[in-house]
C-alpha cells in the first residue's frame, strides 16, 4: 500500500519543483501575552502530498494549524491558497476554503448521530423545513463508505470509541470538497490496527491530489507517511527536507536544535536517602507495574511521549487516581488515598496544566501561594494576613516572580510567572519530594531558564525532584537519572550524563511492536 | 466500551435499543409507578374527575417546562419564565377594553420580547444566562406590580374564560393546547435543522461554530420560544381563574426547572427532550395530587417534591454515569 516505489513514480521526486504550490504560507507570526508562538514560519504544500510537521512542544505546530483552521488569526505574514490570500475569519471560512483540521481533541457533538455529525452546519430538509432523515443517512453512508469506514451513521456519537469518533470526523472532512486536511497527532489514542486504517485513509486523500499536513511525534509515522517534512523550533521553519532524503537522527537533530545545558553529571548527590520507592504500581487503563526510587537531592527525569501514562504516574502518586501497587515513603509503607495524604508526607505536585489545576486564575498571586499552606497560616481558624504576606514576599524572591502586585489576578501575568506562582505555592509548603509535570510548557525560552534554575537549586538544597517532561533537552539538562514510559509501562532507565536523545527516543519510540493491548479510552 | 479489541464493534443491538429506550424514558416509569401506588392508596385516584384534574395540574407548570427545554439543551437557563406568566397574565386582562384579540396578542408578543432580549443579551453580551434571565426575572415582577400594584385583575370579557372551560369529554380544552403545544416543540428538537443544531450548540457549542452553525440564531430563537410558552401560560392561568395578579407565577421557574432536570434533560446542555419533561411534568403532577389525596400536610409535599428529584438524579447518575461524564 505505501510502497516507495509507486511514491516515487507518481510524483515523490517532481514536488520540489512541480510549480505552484497549493499553499504558500510567509512569515507567519503570532504572540500570545508573555509567549511568542510563532516567529516567522514559511511553509509550502503542494497538492497530492503528505507534509509531515515535526517540533517539539511549544515549537509552535498547534497555533499554526489553528491559523490555518481560522481558529485564531496571525499577527503578520501572508498565506496564499491556490494563488489567492487566504485569511479566514473563522472555522467556516476555512472549511469553505476547503481547508479543514481534524482536531486532537474531538470536534463532535457527543448526543447526535453520526450522519447529523457529518453534515452538521447543512442538515439536509424537505420541503416542510423537516430534516430529510433517509437522505441524510445515506449521504452519511457513502461519505463514510467513501472513506471505507463501516459506521452505522444513524449510531449515537457518543456511543462509539474514541477512534471511530475519529473517523467520523475524518469522513466530514472527506463529505466537503477539500484540499487541505490537517491532522494534529491523530493516532495519539489509536490502538495500531486503527492506526493503520487511519493510513489507508490518508493514502487515499492523498490519491485524490488533497494536500495532507500531518503532525506527529512519532518518527516511524512520519517516515511511512510523508513525502516532506518540515520542522518547526521556537516558533520558525528550521528547514524542509524531502523524505526520501532525510533520516531520523537529521530530524530529531533539527528538532532539539539548540545546544543543549548539560550538567556535569554530580555524583555526590546518590548518597542521599531514598525518599520514595514505588514498586508495582499498577492503574488500569493508564499504566501498570511501574517501580523507581527517588533520593534525597536527585532530580529524576520520566519522559515520554503524551499519552504515555506520565501524568496519570504523577496523579497517582499525589493520591488523585486509584492504584495498586507499594509505596515506601522514607522506607516505610505509605497509602495515599487523597492530595491531603500527600501532602501531610511532604509531595507537593505542580500540575501538567496550570491553568485548570493550578491556579485559581482570578486571584491575586498571594491568595495563590497561601491556598496549599492555609493550615499553616492560620491560627484559631482566622488568617493570619502578616505571616501569608512574608511567606508570599520570602517566594517572589526567591523565585524572581514578577507580578505588579500580590493582588493582580494571576490571569493576567505571563505563563512562566504563572508557573512561579504554582511553584511557590507547592514550595511553601516545604516539601520533601516535588513532582514537576511538565514544568515550562507554554513559557518562554528565558522563563524556561529561570525555572530550570530554581529546579537545580532545590535539588541542591536536598529536595527530592521528579521531572516529567516530554521536552528532550529539559529532560537531559536537569536529570540526575532518567526513566522513560511508554504506554504505561517504564522502558529503560539512564544515568544523565551518560544518555543522549537517540537512547531516549529509541526508549519511548521503537517498542511498538510488543507494546501492551490500548488501555480503554473511556478511562 | 471499550477499545481492547483492534476489531470494529458491531453497531447496537436491538436489545440495546431497548435498554436505551428504558433509560432515555425512566421518568415515565416513574410516573407510572407513582399512579399505580397512588391509586391501590386511594380509591378515588383513577376517578375521570381526578384524572382530569391531574392533567389540568400538569398544564402551568408544563407549558413553561416545554418551553425551557430546548433553553437547556442548547445550554443556557430561562429563570424569567415566572414573571413573565404575571406580566402577561395582567397584560392580557388589563388590556381586554381594547379587544380581546389585542390583548391575547399584546400578552404573547411580550413573552415573546422578553424571550429575545434575554437571548440578545446573553449572544451579543457573552454574559451567562442565569445572571441575565436572574435580572430579568427581577426587574419584570418588579415592573408588574408597579404597573398593576399589589391587586388582583378579574377578566371582565367572559370569553377568555368561557375558553377555558370548554372541554373535550373530561379533557379540559387547555390540556388539549398543552399537548399540541408540546408536540410541536418536541417535533421541532427532533426533526428539524433548528433542532439538531439546538443539541450540537449544547454538546459542543466549539464543534457547532466550527461546523459554520449560526450558532446565536438558534439560542435566541429558543429564548423567545421559551418567553412565548411563558406568554401562553400566562393568559391560560388568567383564562382559568377568570382573574390576573403580578403574583401569577411565582416560583414557577424553578418547579419547570425541575421537571426539566428530572426529565432527563441535561443542565450543561447537549441531551435531552420533551417526551422526558412531559413525563416528568406528569409525575411531579401525580405525586402532589395524590399526596393531597392522601392528606398529606401541603408543606411536606415540596420536601417530598425534593426529596425525590434528588433520589432521581443519583438514581441517572449511577445508571448513566458514563454518558454523564462524557458530556461534562
Amino acid at each position: 500500500m505505501l510502497d516507495r516505489k509507486v511514491d516515487e513514480d507518481r510524483s515523490r521526486e517532481g514536488f520540489a519543483a512541480a510549480g505552484e504550490p497549493l499553499m504558500r504560507i510567509r512569515g507567519i507570526a503570532k504572540a500570545f501575552p508573555g509567549v511568542r508562538a510563532l516567529a516567522g514560519v514559511n511553509l509550502d504544500v503542494f497538492a497530492g502530498e503528505v507534509h509531515a510537521l515535526c517540533g517539539e512542544n511549544g515549537a509552535g505546530k498547534s497555533t499554526l494549524m489553528k491559523i490555518l483552521a481560522g481558529g485564531i488569526r496571525p499577527d503578520a505574514g501572508e498565506i496564499l491558497h491556490s494563488g489567492a490570500a487566504y485569511e479566514p475569519k473563522n472555522p467556516r471560512d476555512a472549511r469553505n476554503g476547503g481547508v479543514v483540521l481534524i482536531h486532537q481533541e474531538m470536534s463532535l457533538a457527543p448526543d447526535l448521530s453520526v450522519a447529523e455529525n457529518i453534515f452538521l452546519g447543512s442538515l439536509p430538509c424537505k420541503w416542510n423545513g423537516m430534516i430529510d432523515r433517509r437522505k441524510l443517512n445515506d449521504d452519511a453512508e457513502r461519505a463514510l463508505k467513501a472513506c471505507g469506514y463501516d459506521i452505522d451513521p444513524a449510531a449515537r456519537v457518543g456511543d462509539l470509541p474514541i477512534a471511530r469518533q475519529q473517523m467520523v470526523e475524518i469522513a466530514r472532512a472527506a463529505a466537503f470538497p477539500c484540499s487541505v486536511v490537517i491532522f494534529d497527532e491523530p493516532t495519539a489514542t489509536l490502538t495500531e490496527a486503527e492506526a493503520e486504517s487511519l493510513f489507508r485513509t490518508i493514502e487515499r486523500l492523498r490519491k485524490n491530489n488533497v494536500a495532507i499536513i500531518y503532525i506527529s511525534h512519532k518518527m516511524k509515522e512520519i517516515f511511512r507517511l510523508s513525502d516532506r517534512i518540515s520542522v518547526l523550533r521556537d516558533g520558525e521553519t528550521q528547514a524542509t527536507l524531502r523524505t526520501a532524503d532525510a533520516d531520523e537522527a537529521q530530524v530529531m537533530s533539527l528538532m532539539i536544535g539548540r545546544t543543549l545545558d548539560r550538567r556535569q553529571a554530580s555524583t555526590w548527590k546518590f548518597a542521599g536517602n531514598e525518599v520514595l520507592t514505588v514498586s508495582g504500581l499498577s492503574s488500569p487503563g493508564a499504566f501498570e507495574d511501574v517501580g523507581f526510587s527517588i533520593s534525597e537531592g536527585e532530580i529524576l527525569g520520566l519522559y515520554g511521549l503524551v499519552g504515555a501514562g506520565r501524568s496519570e504516574l504523577a496523579e497517582a502518586i499525589f493520591g488523585l487516581r486509584p492504584a495498586s501497587g507499594t509505596l515506601l515513603w522514607r522506607g516505610r509503607p505509605v497509602t495515599v488515598r487523597h492530595p491531603r495524604d500527600a501532602v501531610a508526607l511532604g509531595i507537593g505536585l505542580v500540575p501538567e496544566d496550570r491553568k485548570k489545576q493550578g491556579l485559581v486564575l482570578g486571584a491575586g498571586g498571594r491568595e495563590n501561594v497561601i491556598l496549599a499552606n492555609l493550615a499553616r497560616l492560620s491560627a484559631w481558624g482566622l488568617l493570619r494576613r502578616t505571616r501569608a504576606a512574608a511567606l508570599y514576599s520570602e517566594f517572589t524572591e526567591r523565585l524572581r516572580l514578577r507580578s505588579p502586585s500580590p493582588t493582580t489576578a494571576v490571569v493576567t501575568l505571563s505563563g512562566g510567572n504563572q508557573q512561579k506562582v504554582v511553584l511557590a505555592k507547592w514550595l511553601a509548603t516545604d516539601p520533601r519530594l516535588l513532582i514537576l509535570d511538565e514544568p515550562t510548557r507554554g513559557i518562554d525560552v528565558g522563563a524556561k531558564d529561570e525555572v530550570y534554575k530554581i529546579i537545580r537549586e532545590l535539588a541542591a538544597n536536598g529536595m527530592a525532584v521528579l521531572l516529567i517532561s516530554s521536552e528532550m533537552p529539559e529532560v537531559l539538562g536537569l536529570s540526575d537519572r532518567i526513566v522513560t514510559m511508554h504506554h504505561g509501562r517504564l522502558t529503560g532507565e539512564f544515568k544523565g550524563g551518560e544518555v543522549g536523545e537517540e537512547d531516549l527516543i529509541r526508549a519511548v519510540m521503537s517498542t511498538d511492536h510488543n507494546r501492551p493491548a490500548k488501555p480503554p479510552a473511556a478511562a | 466500551m471499550s477499545l481492547a479489541t483492534d476489531r470494529l464493534q458491531p453497531s447496537a443491538t436491538s436489545f440495546d435499543g431497548l435498554k436505551t429506550f428504558i433509560r432515555s424514558n425512566s421518568v415515565w416509569l416513574l410516573a407510572l409507578a407513582l399512579a399505580v401506588f397512588f391509586s391501590l392508596q386511594s380509591a378515588f385516584f383513577l376517578t375521570p374527575f381526578n384524572i382530569s384534574n391531574v392533567l389540568t395540574q400538569c398544564v402551568f407548570v408544563g407549558l413553561l417546562a416545554i418551553g425551557m427545554t430546548p433553553v437547556v439543551i442548547s445550554g443556557n437557563i430561562d429563570l424569567s419564565v415566572g414573571a413573565v406568566v404575571g406580566l402577561t397574565a395582567c397584560i392580557v386582562v388589563a388590556l381586554q377594553p381594547y379587544g380581546l384579540g389585542v390583548a391575547v396578542l399584546a400578552a404573547l408578543a411580550a413573552g415573546v420580547l422578553v424571550g429575545l432580549v434575554n437571548g440578545l443579551i446573553v449572544e451579543k453580551m457573552g454574559i451567562s444566562s442565569f445572571i441575565v434571565t436572574l435580572a430579568m426575572m427581577s426587574g419584570i415582577r418588579g415592573l408588574t406590580f408597579l404597573a398593576i400594584g399589589d391587586i388582583s385583575l378579574s377578566s371582565t370579557d367572559d370569553r377568555l374564560n368561557a375558553f377555558a372551560m370548554l372541554a373535550i369529554g373530561p379533557i379540559s380544552i387547555v390540556v388539549v393546547l398543552f399537548a399540541g403545544l408540546a408536540a410541536v416543540v418536541g417535533f421541532v428538537l427532533r426533526f428539524t435543522p433548528h433542532g439538531r443544531n439546538t443539541f450540537a450548540i449544547g454538546g459542543n457549542r466549539s464543534a457547532a461554530v466550527d461546523a459554520g452553525i449560526a450558532v446565536s440564531r438558534h439560542v435566541i430563537a429558543n429564548f423567545a420560544l421559551c418567553g412565548l410558552m411563558a406568554a401562553i401560560c400566562g393568559i391560560a392561568m388568567a383564562a382559568n381563574l377568570g382573574a390576573a395578579a403580578p403574583s401569577f407565577g411565582r416560583d414557577y421557574e424553578l418547579l419547570a426547572i425541575t421537571a426539566v432536570v428530572l426529565g432527563g434533560t441535561r443542565l450543561q446542555g447537549g441531551k435531552g427532550g420533551v417526551t422526558g419533561t412531559l413525563g416528568a411534568v406528569l409525575a411531579l403532577a401525580i405525586l402532589r395530587n395524590g399526596l393531597n389525596l392522601l392528606r398529606v400536610s401541603p408543606f411536606y409535599i415540596p420536601v417530598i417534591v425534593g426529596v425525590v428529584l434528588i433520589i432521581a438524579l443519583v438514581l441517572d447518575r449511577q445508571v448513566n454515569g458514563q454518558a454523564m461524564r462524557h458530556g461534562e
